[in-house]
């Protein structure tokens, strides 16, 4: 019973404000949202942040969604679920997710993070644009923009890590800080 | 050519158009995971009134939050309203955005230098 404190100990510690390790469904998506918005609500978050905030979450909870939405065919259950974590630290705002990935793609997205990271303000402003009138659609409409306006919304480079895992799996761990 | 009412929910926005006086609202949040779905009877209703439209179009876009899924089919929906202006009408996009709100100010300016129609950025207060 002593590891329930440690995990709430742990928590604590990290500043931890809400996380989730599943599914990602679009219930759950909605819950998250929602949750979130009523916590920077009653924090008395300036409006200007809450809504980086929820712009980034969005996409972020939505990229976990559609991730495992197309995977679901192929992967094995329990690796049909994500990782999702959001912190506040000294003010600052960090989205976290986890998530496993077949190892096909990790070096395409860790081209398109690397390609978005070079970037300043002014060019992923240019970037997106391009991506977005490009004419490109994925079926569910994204069409690769969600990671540059994770980027241009966060206002930092993106953090991120792939792991080595069974089975030609690797783990995929992103970090999005929100500047103040 | 029937009017096209969608009621907004947590997820996706209200939307209105009116064929006969070429009104267009979009207003609220954007955020589905399945936007091409949703989009799709404005898209239609949009092409349809290109062959009857109005002398002036004028269409608010009032939104709050919108995702990534979203703005390729926004983006669409201007490409719409681009040719219904260089057909018979008078497009004319008011694009509000909440003081403050530069990433919704920026996003209106991206649209604007993409689509070759007059577009009217207009801050409001924060609610």
């Amino acid at each position: 019973m002593n590891n329930i404190h440690e995990f709430y100990n742990k928590m604590e510690e990290s500043n931890i404000m809400l996380s989730f390790k599943g599914e990602v469904t679009s219930d759950l998506l909605t819950s998250i949202l929602q949750i979130m918005e009523t916590k920077m609500e009653t924090l008395d978050e300036p409006p200007k942040i809450k809504k980086k905030v929820y712009n980034i979450l969005v996409e972020c909870l939505q990229n976990l969604y559609h991730h495992i939405d197309e995977d679901d065919k192929e992967t094995k259950p329990n690796e049909n679920s994500a990782l999702f974590m959001i912190r506040k630290i000294d003010g600052e705002y960090s989205i976290m997710t986890g998530n496993y990935m077949a190892q096909e793609n990790v070096d395409l997205m860790k081209g398109r993070l690397d390609k978005i990271n070079a970037m300043d303000r002014d060019e992923l402003k240019v970037y997106y644009k391009e991506v977005l009138n490009n004419g490109e659609m994925s079926a569910k409409g994204g069409g690769g923009l969600g990671m540059i306006d994770i980027a241009r919304k966060s206002g930092k480079k993106l953090e991120y890590n792939f792991e080595p895992a069974a089975d030609g799996y690797s783990f995929f761990s992103l970090n999005v800080k929100v500047a103040q | 050519m029937e009017e096209l009412k969608i009621e907004g929910s947590p997820k996706t926005p209200t939307i209105e158009f009116n064929p006969s006086t070429g009104y267009l609202l979009v207003r609220g949040r954007s955020i589905p995971e399945n936007s091409i779905e949703f989009y799709k009877p404005l898209i239609e209703i949009l092409e349809a009134y290109n062959q009857s439209s109005q002398a002036n179009t004028k269409v608010d876009v009032q939104l709050e939050y919108f995702n990534t899924s979203s703005s390729k089919c926004i983006l669409d929906v201007f490409k719409k309203l681009e040719a219904i202006n260089s057909g018979s009408s008078e497009v004319t996009i008011n694009w509000y955005y909440e003081e403050d709100d530069e990433d919704m100010l920026e996003a209106g300016e991206d649209y604007q230098a993409i689509i070759n129609v007059p577009f009217k950025m207009i801050e409001v207060e924060e609610e």
